[in-house]
């Protein structure tokens, strides 16, 4: 009793103040996915069954529809590989290090963290994959959040709407840039020391800045719902809403890009991107 | 070994951890997640109670080293809140067996509460929890859970004649 109540006190402590129990953790993390493949399994069957009885119109409908979202994303690909090559150009020409073009790897959602005090969810890909730590995910409509914790089959992601987690954003109307804090709440993130005068209005996209090493530049973060200026407080509230579909999409994208991802891992990894 | 089927008792320790983190419908309200009972521990306070001397401190802290390398949670902080819900179980456990289920469920809420309250107390000190009212559903949950876990399991005991 008092050996083991100490020793968990020692792994406490040491699993608080360093990150040596890293190794520990992924091993004893191999030894449980059994346990995260069970659990996981009826989502998984319930989403077959929905396939397997829908209707034969409705999958006509869906194929039609995804060939027509194809041709039109098609077309669109076809421009932004001219217009990439034209601003990696650019960028060359300006000396600017900042490449448009980052590798991405598709992951599958597993389990979403049961206890509704934290926003994290795991993924299928681990370090037999090449995530490492501080690796940004994306789900198709924007930024999700990023890799705290790699197993050697899974991952373990803290989401944006955490509420130790911080992005830096910047409006994609006028580059202002401004950090966007987590609030606990889902779907819900909050700007911080947004200053009364700072030009920013509801409906405004945030991308992300790439400022901080941690996130690539450039993919939505959220749209501004609300800014209140109020006379008493020093500086604007203002919060946006999620792009992404956090803890709803299935499918999610693990960005490699080549400058953050060689630093974030020559790095200790911080729980925060700030 | 072989005759002891102790496999049920490990069995039944993996049908609780997978319990625990299975992911609820995403239609159903997050606050749900608050209400799951704590399966693991009820299994816990089962098995100490029918196998003392099977079941005890160290499978509390093995189960629950498991636990928080499944909810990501700080090593060793599960681990310590059963060992305390092991050790008051296994002090109890000649008189649990002498009380009714509805009794049983009284010290069960008793015993996850002050699991809740360790895990509550660790969240804390290392700054991931503010208190609220819900911790404490959860034992109420769990207590409510209780008869069904103890009926399940001591069914499973006699079929296999776990010993």
């Amino acid at each position: 009793m008092l050996a083991l109540s100490v020793l968990s006190l020692v792994l406490l402590a040491l699993d608080h103040y360093s990150t040596r129990l890293d190794s520990t953790r992924s091993v004893i993390g191999v030894l449980v996915t059994p346990v995260v493949v069970i659990a996981d399994y009826p989502s998984r069957a319930v989403m077959g069954l929905q396939e397997n009885f829908a209707s034969r119109a409705a999958m006509r409908e869906q194929i039609a529809q995804m060939a027509q979202e194809q041709l039109l994303l098609r077309a669109k690909t076809e421009k932004m590989a001219s217009l990439t090559a034209e601003n990696n150009r650019l960028r060359n020409l300006l000396g600017s290090a900042a490449k448009l073009l980052d590798n991405v790897l598709v992951a599958e959602l597993i389990v979403v963290d049961p206890d509704p005090e934290r926003h994290e969810v795991i993924i299928d890909k681990g370090s037999y994959s090449g995530v490492f730590i501080g690796q940004p995910l994306l789900d198709a409509e924007g930024l999700m959040g990023q890799v705290i914790e790699v197993g050697v089959y899974t991952s373990r992601v803290l989401l944006i709407t955490d509420e130790s987690h911080g992005v830096p954003v910047q409006v994609n109307r006028n580059n202002l840039r401004l950090i966007a804090q987590g609030t606990g709440a889902k779907g819900l993130l909050e700007l911080v020391h947004v200053p009364d005068t700072a030009d920013i209005k509801e409906g405004d996209l945030l991308v992300s800045s790439g400022l901080g090493d941690r996130f690539p530049a450039g993919y939505p973060v959220g749209v501004v719902n609300r800014v209140v200026h109020d006379p008493g407080e020093p500086f604007a509230v203002v919060t946006a809403v999620p792009s992404a579909f956090l803890a709803r999409s299935r499918h999610v994208l693990l960005v490699f890009s080549e400058a953050g991802g060689l630093k974030a891992k020559s790095r200790p990894a911080t729980d925060s991107s700030l | 070994m072989h005759s002891n089927n102790l496999w049920v008792i490990f069995l039944s320790f993996f049908i609780a951890l997978v319990f625990s983190i299975v992911s609820l419908p995403d239609a159903l309200p997050v606050e749900l997640g608050y209400l799951r009972p704590q399966w693991v521990a009820l299994v816990l306070i089962y098995w100490v109670i029918a196998l003392p001397f099977r079941v005890g401190i160290v499978v509390a802290w093995v189960a629950g080293i498991a636990l928080d390398v499944l909810l990501g949670s700080l090593l060793g902080q599960h681990a310590l809140a059963l060992i305390i819900v092991a050790y008051v179980a296994s002090s109890l456990y000649q008189r649990l067996r002498m009380f009714a289920i509805w009794q049983q469920s009284g010290i069960v809420f008793a015993i996850v509460g002050l699991n809740q309250l360790a895990n509550f107390w660790i969240e804390s000190i290392s700054g991931v929890a503010e208190w609220n009212m819900w911790y404490l559903l959860s034992s109420v949950v769990s207590a409510l859970v209780w008869p069904w876990v103890f009926l399940v399991l001591r069914y499973s005991r006699r079929l296999f004649a776990v010993s």
